[in-house]
């Protein structure tokens, strides 16, 4: 890798800069009008580089980074699959870029199109009835459904409804959402097998339940076998179901959350439909549901009339839980999603499932075969699966984590660590259907190669990563000392 | 076509490993009555160069106007560099930077443009990005809830004249945990928040003031008395800015004795295209003693264990995937590939170059205001300083205008009725660097036609 590189404000030189980019000033009359009491007083210090002083910087800065394009990256939970260059390129064209969101719609049916078509194709591969694409992320599409099934209580004046219920191994995002939506979580656990006790929810349920978030196949990497008990108990009791999309991957094309019973889903287009994660977004996090929550669908939509589309509003959708965002969402993002849907099309979204599923329980198989525990080694796997480390760190003293950092040597980004937190010194492996049978092979004999490492000089994985620009980082000074702004007078 | 890239020797050599017959057998677990067989509803698919042309024929379909619509969205110069460096594989296929050290590119540029917003914004801290300016605006009014101990209302003044849209979004993520909005109505000559509209809340129970500068209309609130007002009483003061502007007009940080307390803005101006809108990103500052409180991932500077300097996540037991149902927000994976391109914008721009912006645009405002203002039948709505974008009167309801403007190509800025009916015929419009003196004339020339044409109809 290459080495570090200074910070963009140490380049800076008083009266250099990239001038070709600047307008010319009008002058200071231009600005008379505006009171002396409203105007800064000092420049902001922003940095004062030539361009390629810039581009040099930032491009040094990326080659500092893992990435789907550079390495493999089997982040369990994240759906690191290769997304198609096409899908920026066609998203990134120049009328598109330029419209303005306030523009009239007359001068957008291109891209209204495209944004109507991608909901029906949404509604295809998961069986709802209505998806609305503004949730700007995964968690903000989990906040609009159970913002939608606290709505749709309201509205059945059945509003005392605020228990949400989530399984112990849920994504962190779930007990959040829950309290931003004003809800009491209530946590039930998952047997050895990683399916949902359901006695437990049998349990937990009552005339308080607003509903219950699940991911299937759950953070476990298991499908949950029994989905159709689950829905019942909610369903009597009044609950509905909320589905975290975030595994969806697994069974695109093999089985809908419609047809599992649930009521209310949020995608991660970022991840099952290969829109670019960005270093951490832009993300877009769509929402379906089922017929009883058409009306609480966030605005805008896209709607069609003959053969003329347009936004759905306010006025259209008055009982909608309202805006999450100032125009429409990641529109851009929708854009790439909609291309890839396009270039897989039917056949291909079904692969996306049958091929994910086939890299994960090879993978795991393999892996199994090298010496390495499974957490469930009595599952299949679906898109993911995960392997438990509490073995090496009980006998070896060696831990996920180091597992984790010493990959980053062999050049493969480290799978997820320590999620689900049921799971001790765990590593949760998503491959993706993208990566070739070889560079399994080759991330097999990489985890071997450390295993070795472990058992004859621990240190060297103890003390990994040797490679990177920076050895581990102390977090702990981090939120001690905190420094989250440059400053150049106390620099080290 | 799925990207896959297993052939059939494959395939067969990896079931064999897994010891299955068909791949359909690792689907074993799934009880068949759920499962599909098609998927009825998605077309074929169509390869590269077949999207290609459906994609481009769409976008030609669109095709381009002159455009002087603002209302929170600007057109903006672009340097190339921006978006080319942006789309570098090692920025738009890299995820969350979980792992520091796999990630110092990623981590060392949030730090850079954290140091960036606190710096454009006069405060002491930033977080690595907000989805956009509006639901940044409702995060601030919950963080505000959590920073005023003092305060048990979870009550929030926000102005008439702040963004419609901000407004509807920060009550839509806010309302399920009981936070109320109190209007403040502006004063129908100047289009500002006056004193007469704080005095009925003198007394009362108030969390946190929101002042939006420039406001909606483009006009310069009083944020130093609007600021002093507020601390006075124990209120928390949230900003809400253009930070294009901020290159011209008094940061947050200096509003008043004592400064704004949290600010936030849309981030789109910095780099960002319009895009039909989005993706773009908000942005948060505030100051030390609250950065406990503000949601979303923060980046800091510390040592590796060689003693070097090296980034990584911090403050991370503020985060839902620590706290859980404890955590500041749920928010996660925020805007970073948009960061990305505003943190090499404002490398780009600097001190002069966003100077140089924000003169222009606001130059290039008046010069379209004085031209359309000549127009008969058009005035100005308000009295008083504006910033880059201005509400004029029509003597005729404005949606019949712009529909004629725009079969001239035109976009001519945004009917304020549905928003503002007490304004009777009221346009928004806006006009940045981008627009020449020749697209101000033509928009003014073709304005005169429309209304004369309506007159003569």
């Amino acid at each position: 890798m290459p080495v570090a590189d200074k910070v963009i404000f140490e380049y800076s030189q008083a009266g250099r800069g990239a001038s070709d980019q600047w307008p010319h000033h009008p002058g200071a009359a231009a600005l008379a009008d505006l009171p002396a009491a409203q105007r800064r007083a000092r420049p902001p210090q922003l940095p004062e580089v030539s361009e390629l002083e810039a581009v040099r910087h930032f491009t040094r800065l990326s080659q500092l980074n893992f990435s789907i394009d550079t390495h493999f990256y089997p982040l369990g939970s994240c759906t690191m699959k290769y997304n198609p260059r096409a899908c920026n390129q066609y998203a990134m064209l120049p009328q598109f870029l330029a419209r303005h969101p306030l523009a009239p719609e007359t001068q957008g049916q291109g891209f209204l199109a495209c944004l109507y078509e991608l909901q029906e194709m949404l509604k295809a591969v998961t069986g709802m009835e209505g998806v609305a694409l503004s949730p700007m992320a995964g968690a903000q599409g989990e906040f609009a459904g159970v913002a939608m099934i606290r709505a749709y209580h309201r509205a059945r004046g059945d509003g005392a409804r605020n228990e949400i219920i989530v399984p112990e191994a849920a994504h962190g995002t779930n007990p959040a959402t829950a309290t931003m939506c004003g809800c009491v979580v209530r946590e039930i656990p998952v047997d050895s097998h990683g399916d949902v006790e359901l006695a437990a929810l049998e349990a937990a349920v009552g005339p308080n339940t607003a509903g219950i978030m699940l991911t299937n196949p759950s953070t476990l990497g298991v499908f949950e076998r029994h989905i159709s008990e689950v829905a019942r108990i909610v369903h009597e009791a009044g609950g509905l179901l909320y589905y975290d999309g975030a595994n969806l991957n697994a069974i695109l094309g093999k089985v809908r959350p419609g047809d599992m019973g649930f009521d209310v889903i949020h995608m991660n287009l970022h991840k099952t439909f290969s829109t670019p994660h960005g270093g951490g977004g832009p993300g877009a996090g769509a929402v379906g549901v089922a017929a009883r929550l058409l009306p609480f669908l966030p605005i805008p939509l896209v709607g069609k009339e003959g053969e003329r589309y347009r936004w759905l509003t306010e006025a259209d959708v008055p009982q909608s839980i309202g805006r999450l965002s100032a125009f429409m969402g990641n529109a851009g993002v929708l854009l790439r999603a909609y291309i890839y849907m396009r270039l897989l099309g039917r056949e291909g979204m079904q692969q996306v499932g049958e091929f994910a599923t086939l890299n994960a329980n090879y993978l795991l198989k393999r892996l199994q075969a090298a010496g390495f525990d499974a957490a469930y080694p009595q599952r299949r796997a679906s898109h993911e699966f995960i392997i438990t480390l509490k073995r090496q760190a009980r006998e070896l003293n060696v831990t996920a984590m180091d597992f984790a950092k010493r990959l980053l040597d062999y050049g493969f980004h480290a799978p997820t660590t320590y999620f689900p937190l049921l799971v001790p010194e765990c590593l949760l492996i998503e491959p993706t259907e993208t990566e070739s049978r070889e560079v399994l092979d080759a991330f097999v004999t990489a985890l071997s190669r450390i295993q070795q490492e472990a058992e004859q000089e621990p240190g060297r994985v103890t003390s990994a990563p040797h490679t990177m620009p920076v050895r581990r980082l102390d977090d702990v000074r981090a939120a001690r000392q905190l420094d989250l702004t440059w400053k150049p007078t106390a620099q080290s | 076509m799925a990207f896959i890239p297993h052939t059939e020797a494959d395939v067969a050599a990896m079931l064999a490993t897994i010891g299955a017959a068909r791949i359909e057998d690792l689907f074993d677990e799934i009880p068949p009555r759920l499962r599909i067989r098609s998927l009825a509803g998605v077309p074929e698919a169509l390869n590269e160069m077949e999207v290609g042309r459906l994609m481009s024929e769409r976008a030609a379909a669109d095709g381009t106007a002159l455009s002087f619509l603002g209302a929170g969205a600007y057109e903006h110069h672009i340097p190339a560099a921006v978006w080319a460096i942006t789309t570098r594989g090692e920025f738009y296929s890299a995820y969350t930077p979980y792992q520091a050290e796999a990630s110092q590119g990623t981590l060392q540029l949030i730090y850079e443009f954290q140091t960036m917003m606190a710096r454009l914004t006069a405060m002491d801290a930033a977080n690595a990005s907000m989805y956009d300016g509006a639901s940044a605006m409702g995060e601030a009014a919950l963080m505000a809830v959590r920073a005023n101990r003092k305060s048990k209302a979870a009550r929030i003044l926000v102005p008439a004249s702040v963004h419609p849209y901000y407004r509807r979004v920060a009550h839509a993520l806010t309302c399920n945990q009981g936070l109320t909005f109190a209007e403040l109505a502006y004063a129908p000559q100047e289009g500002t928040t006056s004193g007469a509209a704080l005095a009925p809340f003198e007394g009362e129970d108030i969390t946190a003031l929101i002042i939006q500068q420039p406001n909606f209309f483009g006009r310069l609130e009083d944020v130093d008395t609007l600021t002093d007002w507020a601390h006075a009483r124990g209120i928390l003061v949230i900003a809400v800015v253009n930070p294009t502007a901020l290159a011209l007009l008094k940061p947050p940080g200096e509003w008043g004795a004592r400064g704004a307390d949290i600010a936030v803005g849309e981030g789109q101006p910095l780099g960002v295209p319009l895009s039909c809108g989005g993706p773009y990103f908000g942005f948060m500052t505030t100051r030390m003693e609250h950065v406990r409180q503000m949601p979303g991932r923060i980046v800091g500077r510390t040592l590796d264990t060689a003693g070097r300097p090296g980034f990584t996540l911090t403050l991370q037991a503020r985060e839902q995937h620590i706290r859980r149902a404890k955590a500041t927000s749920n928010i996660c994976t925020n805007q970073g590939l948009l960061v990305t391109a505003a943190t090499i914008y404002l490398s780009l721009m600097g001190p002069q170059g966003l100077e140089r912006t924000a003169a222009a645009a606001h130059a290039r405002t008046r010069e379209l205001v004085a031209a359309l203002t000549r127009v008969p039948g058009v005035r100005p709505a308000f009295t008083g300083a504006y910033f880059h974008e201005a509400v004029l009167q029509l003597d005729r309801p404005v949606a019949a205008v712009l529909r004629a403007l725009a079969s001239r190509g035109i976009h001519g800025g945004l009917d304020l009725a549905p928003y503002y009916p007490e304004l009777g015929p009221a346009l928004l419009v806006c006009a940045t660097e981008t627009k020449s003196p020749a697209d101000i004339e033509r928009y003014r020339a073709s304005l005169s036609e429309a209304l004369q044409a309506a007159r003569a109809a």
